[in-house]
Formats: structure tokens, C-alpha cells, sequence
């Protein structure tokens, strides 16, 4: 693999990413995306080549709407997730899939499973993440997220009011 | 049901309209909304635009049965039983494709994409009469019928024509097909989900204006904060009854809508676009009709159990309860099918913001439907339901209970009815 990225430090972000959010510590979670970030939840009956632009997703977020989305996760009015279900996000299977090093951008895999509990349910969301991560000022970013779930559905769940 | 229990309570001198929340929690009020209401009405199986090829297929459970909706060689529609005349496997477990034949893996049978059987190995060792009756063909649904794009089915041989049962609904459903002169319909992915709460709280909160500004307060803060202020346009609007159990909410809201209210997220290009899509309607339907195609926002209840929201983006909703505190969800957006890249993106990226299991609203309903069955755990020491807002007014307005009024009388209706 090209010296530009190696296994070990793009795990330590993708397992401090999982901290993060299982802390709820999403303000701090954003500052490890790019400004122009994206992260999206494709359907679970979609294609793999599936676009958000003319395909529905459950979550489509560009980098406004992560900050939104965000600022509304925080708030006491977002009830469903309040009082705040607890999670753990397990990340495995890392693979650097490519690396693209004009643009100091690589391609990485995981498999995940995130469980989220609350109210006396626990629901597994099982799939697997692509990122696609770069190299701002020395420091690594994610610039792209996408989240396909190994699922036929939200079910039971009903919601993806987590980030994945 | 038992027949002295009584689940709705009206007092017309009091203007109150009571609901028992035992039935959103006892097993025999379930069972008997199979055989009561679902099994009696005409049920919402899968829009045209889903299977537009010849061969083209998805399949579907509907009130418990799988479904095959296909379009045979002639370009016929078809809605078939998904089982095997012979010894009964699913013929088709694919969620959709495009195959001239479906064939049973068991035996091997293998039917034609209407249903007839075309061939199955062994043959001479049947009767040469075998199937002249054409029962070893796969079973169609007992009706089948489309209305404005919307496929729909019964399992009830003699329920009155869909026309007729879709009443005043006619009208909106119409409105909706109006969007775009190219027609509309269903986008490459659907939202399946579930909730754990009764299906009758999900067609209440489908269709309640009264639960907007303090259930999606966040969503609302949301749309101030990326809109630069909402439009100036007021959340206000009427509710209407339009027959069978079927109901409407009809308002202007300060939100986005792909046809044709621009906020300022939509950016420049596309208030430029929007004028032009407005335009158009004003030329094919009149000033009239296009402002609300444009600017209105409609909820819709096909009774007992399809929603239709014509709000953020157009989406179709259809759910049914596998025990009374659980139901499965499936949702689709449905769009013009011919529009550009541009407002596609905008739709769906709109269509996310509120609806859906990740978006900033849907999941508030889902914790709020699921707190409502957690409540409904003391039904016996606080039984009643009320859902009085806005009656003996002339003319309720889209925040008052009309509409769950008018589902409620028509469930109740055919739970009473002689089966």
C-alpha cells in the first residue's frame, strides 16, 4: 500500500469516530469530516451503484445537513432520541481498498454493527461502511460516508436516528 | 367482537368522539381487522410505474398474502397469487425483475408472466385434460382494478367497483397524477421499516396537523435555521371528509416543495426552474388548479390503509399490523417521470429532510406512536381515546380530528358489520 495511508491510522479514526458517537459527542464527530462531507444511509432493496440524486436513500446528508442534523440530535425536542438510546459501534474488517493519490484520497472498507438500545429493545444495524478518507493539512478527514445496511429493512427498528 | 363492547363513543350534544384503546392492544380486535376490514376493502398493491416493462414484476405482502404484480406479454396487468397450484412453495422470491416466466423451483412448474402454466416436468404423465379448467394456473386475486396509476386489490369478489369506493379521494388522487404531463411515478428505492405500536396510531399520525409543532418543534427549528426564516407562508388549511372512511388535509405550509414552492435552499437555478414548472401547470390546468398542485399540501387516507402525502415531496405509505403492537411499514417517493437532474436531486434531498426513518420528523412519529402503545399498557385504568378537536365546527381546519373521526366511524363501521 502507498506510504500516504496505512491501515493502522486510518483504524485509530474510524474506532475514535466510533467513540465518539457512542459518547454522543457529535459536535467533536463532525470535526473529523471535511467541509464538503457527505454521509448517506442507502434503501436497503437498492443497488450497490445506487446515487441518492435520483434514487431514494433512508439519509442523503450533505455537509449542511450532517451540522443539522447534529444541531438537532443535541436538542431535548428530537424525541426520539431523547431521553438518548444507548449504542456502540463496532468497526472491523478494515480494508484500504485504493488509493487515489492525486486527489490524497483513499478508499477503506469496514464492517459494522451498531446496536442501539433504549426503552427495553436492542436493534442491531448490520452492514458495512465505505469511506472515502483524506489527508487535510497532515491530519486525516473523512470526506464520505456511506452506510449499506445488510438488512431487508428498518425492521424492527423503524428509524436510523442514530448516526450510523 | 364481543357485542355489547363499544370502541367508538360519540355525544353530539358534547361535541366528544371517544376511542377504546383496547382496540389498539387486544388480539381479538386484530384478528378480526383481517377478516373485517382488510379482507372488505380494496387495498393499495403497487403503482403501474413499478412494473412499466413487458415482464417486469415485483412482489408484495398484502393483509398476509404474497402478491405478484406483473405485466404480461401483452402488456396486461396482473395481480397473482404468489403459490403453487401444485404443492404451494412461492413461485417468484425476488422482490422484483423482469422474466417471462416465473418457475417453482420444487418441481419445477413454470408459469407464464400472466399467471397460465406453461409447462411442468412429467407432463405425459398427466391426464391430457389436466388443467383445460385452468386451475393448475397461478391464482389471480378475486379484483383487481387502477386508478390513476394506483394499483389496487380485494380480497372480496363482491366489494363495490374502485371507482366508487374511492369516493371523494377521486379527486386527489387525480391532483397527484396531475403533477407532471409525463406522469408520475414510484423512484428506485423504498423505505421499509416498522414500528412498534398499533397500525391504526400510524394512520391517526399520518394525517394529524394538530401534532406538527410540538412532536417536529426540532424539524421546524431546522427549517428556520437552513431556510434563512421560513417563506411567509402560513401553516393553515381545511380537513375534509370524503367519503368511506377516506380523508384529506389540504393546507399551505412554509416548507420547500419540489412542485413549486421555492424556499432559498433551492438556490437561484432553481427558483428559475420552479417558475418554469409552474408555468406549464398554469397552461394545462389554469391558475386555479396549478397554485394548488403547486403550493398545497395534502395528507390523504385511502381508507383503511394507504397514505399519500403530498407535502416536502410526494410519498406513498402502506402498513399492516403483524400483532396489535407491531406493524410493517413500506414507503416510496413518487415523482414526475419526466423531470431534470436538478429537480430529482432537490426532490429527494427535500423528501429526506422530513420523511422517511432517517429524516428530521419521521422518526419523532415513530417514538411518539411507540409511547402512545407503551401508554396504552393501562388501558383498562385509562381507556378512552379522545379525539374531539374541531367537532361541531362548520368547517374544522387541518390542525382539528375530523379525519381521524372519519376513519374511526368507517372502522367502526365494519368491525360491526355481520361477516
Amino acid at each position: 500500500m502507498s506510504k500516504e495511508f496505512n491501515r493502522n491510522e486510518i483504524e485509530d479514526l474510524l474506532f475514535l469516530e466510533a467513540d465518539l458517537l457512542d459518547d454522543w459527542k457529535l459536535k467533536e464527530w463532525l470535526d473529523l469530516y471535511t467541509k464538503d462531507a457527505s454521509y448517506y444511509v442507502p434503501s436497503t432493496d437498492l443497488p450497490k451503484d445506487a446515487k441518492a440524486d435520483d434514487s431514494l436513500f433512508y439519509i442523503a446528508d450533505d455537509r449542511l445537513r450532517m451540522e443539522e442534523r447534529v444541531t438537532r440530535l443535541m436538542k431535548k425536542t428530537a424525541h426520539s432520541e431523547y431521553p438518548r438510546s444507548k449504542t456502540r459501534h463496532l468497526v472491523s474488517n478494515v480494508r484500504i481498498r485504493s488509493i487515489d493519490t492525486d486527489n490524497d484520497e483513499a478508499e477503506v472498507s469496514a464492517a459494522v454493527v451498531t446496536f442501539r438500545t433504549k426503552g427495553g429493545n436492542t436493534d442491531p444495524y448490520i452492514g458495512s461502511n465505505y469511506y472515502r478518507i483524506c489527508r487535510e493539512n497532515g491530519v486525516l478527514k473523512i470526506r464520505e460516508k456511506l452506510c449499506r445496511l445488510d438488512l431487508d429493512g428498518l425492521r424492527p427498528h423503524g428509524r436510523v436516528s442514530i448516526i450510523l | 367482537m364481543k357485542d355489547q363492547k363499544e370502541y367508538v363513543k360519540i355525544d353530539r350534544d358534547r361535541n366528544t368522539f371517544h376511542v377504546s384503546r383496547s382496540a389498539f392492544v387486544e388480539s381479538d380486535v386484530f384478528d378480526q381487522e383481517y377478516e373485517k376490514v382488510f379482507d372488505k376493502c380494496w387495498l393499495y398493491l403497487g403503482h403501474e410505474s413499478e412494473v412499466k416493462k413487458k415482464g417486469d414484476f415485483v412482489t408484495r405482502t398484502v393483509a398476509k398474502r404474497n402478491i405478484i404484480l406483473t405485466r404480461d406479454t401483452k402488456g396486461n396487468l396482473n395481480a397473482l397469487l404468489n403459490t403453487c397450484p401444485h404443492r404451494g412453495a412461492t413461485v417468484c422470491r425476488e422482490s422484483s425483475g423482469n422474466s417471462k416466466n416465473f418457475q417453482c423451483f420444487y418441481h419445477g412448474w413454470v408459469f407464464g408472466c400472466d399467471g397460465k402454466l406453461k409447462n411442468q416436468p412429467g407432463k405425459e404423465s398427466y391426464d391430457t385434460e389436466f388443467n383445460d379448467d385452468g386451475s393448475s394456473d397461478l391464482a389471480s386475486v378475486p379484483r383487481f382494478d387502477v386508478y390513476a396509476g394506483f394499483c389496487f386489490i380485494s380480497f372480496d369478489p363482491d366489494i363495490i367497483p374502485l371507482p366508487e369506493y374511492l369516493a371523494g379521494a377521486r379527486e386527489y388522487l387525480d391532483l397527484i397524477a396531475s403533477h407532471s404531463e409525463s406522469g408520475m411515478g414510484v423512484v428506485d428505492g423504498s423505505q421499509e421499516y416498522a414500528i412498534r405500536a398499533n397500525w391504526k396510531l400510524l394512520v391517526e399520525n399520518s394525517i394529524d396537523g394538530y401534532h406538527a409543532v410540538t412532536t417536529h418543534a426540532s424539524y421546524l427549528d431546522y427549517l428556520m435555521n437552513t431556510n434563512g426564516g421560513l417563506t411567509d407562508v402560513a401553516l393553515e388549511g381545511k380537513s375534509h371528509d370524503l367519503g368511506n372512511g377516506h380523508a384529506v388535509l389540504e393546507y399551505s405550509a412554509p416548507w420547500g416543495r419540489p412542485i413549486a414552492q421555492w424556499v432559498p435552499l433551492f438556490g437561484e437555478e432553481g427558483k428559475k426552474e420552479m417558475q418554469e414548472i409552474y408555468g406549464r401547470l398554469v397552461e394545462l390546468h389554469g391558475e386555479d388548479i396549478a397554485h394548488r398542485i403547486a403550493n398545497k399540501n395534502r395528507n390523504l387516507l385511502i381508507f383503511p390503509n394507504l397514505v399519500i402525502n403530498d407535502i416536502m415531496a410526494v410519498t406513498v405509505r402502506t402498513f399492516y399490523p403483524s400483532e396489535p403492537g407491531y406493524m410493517v411499514v413500506n414507503g416510496w417517493a413518487l415523482a414526475p417521470n419526466q423531470e431534470t437532474e436538478w429537480a430529482r436531486k432537490y426532490r429527494l434531498y427535500n423528501f429526506l429532510e422530513f420523511l422517511g426513518p432517517g429524516g428530521f420528523a419521521t422518526p419523532d412519529d415513530v417514538e411518539a406512536l411507540e409511547s402512545c402503545q407503551t401508554g396504552y399498557r393501562n388501558f383498562k385504568l385509562v381507556e378512552w381515546n379522545d379525539i374531539s378537536k374541531g367537532m361541531g365546527l362548520e368547517s374544522p381546519s387541518y390542525d382539528d380530528e375530523l379525519q381521524m373521526r372519519v376513519f374511526w366511524s368507517q372502522w367502526n363501521n365494519y368491525m360491526k358489520a355481520e361477516s
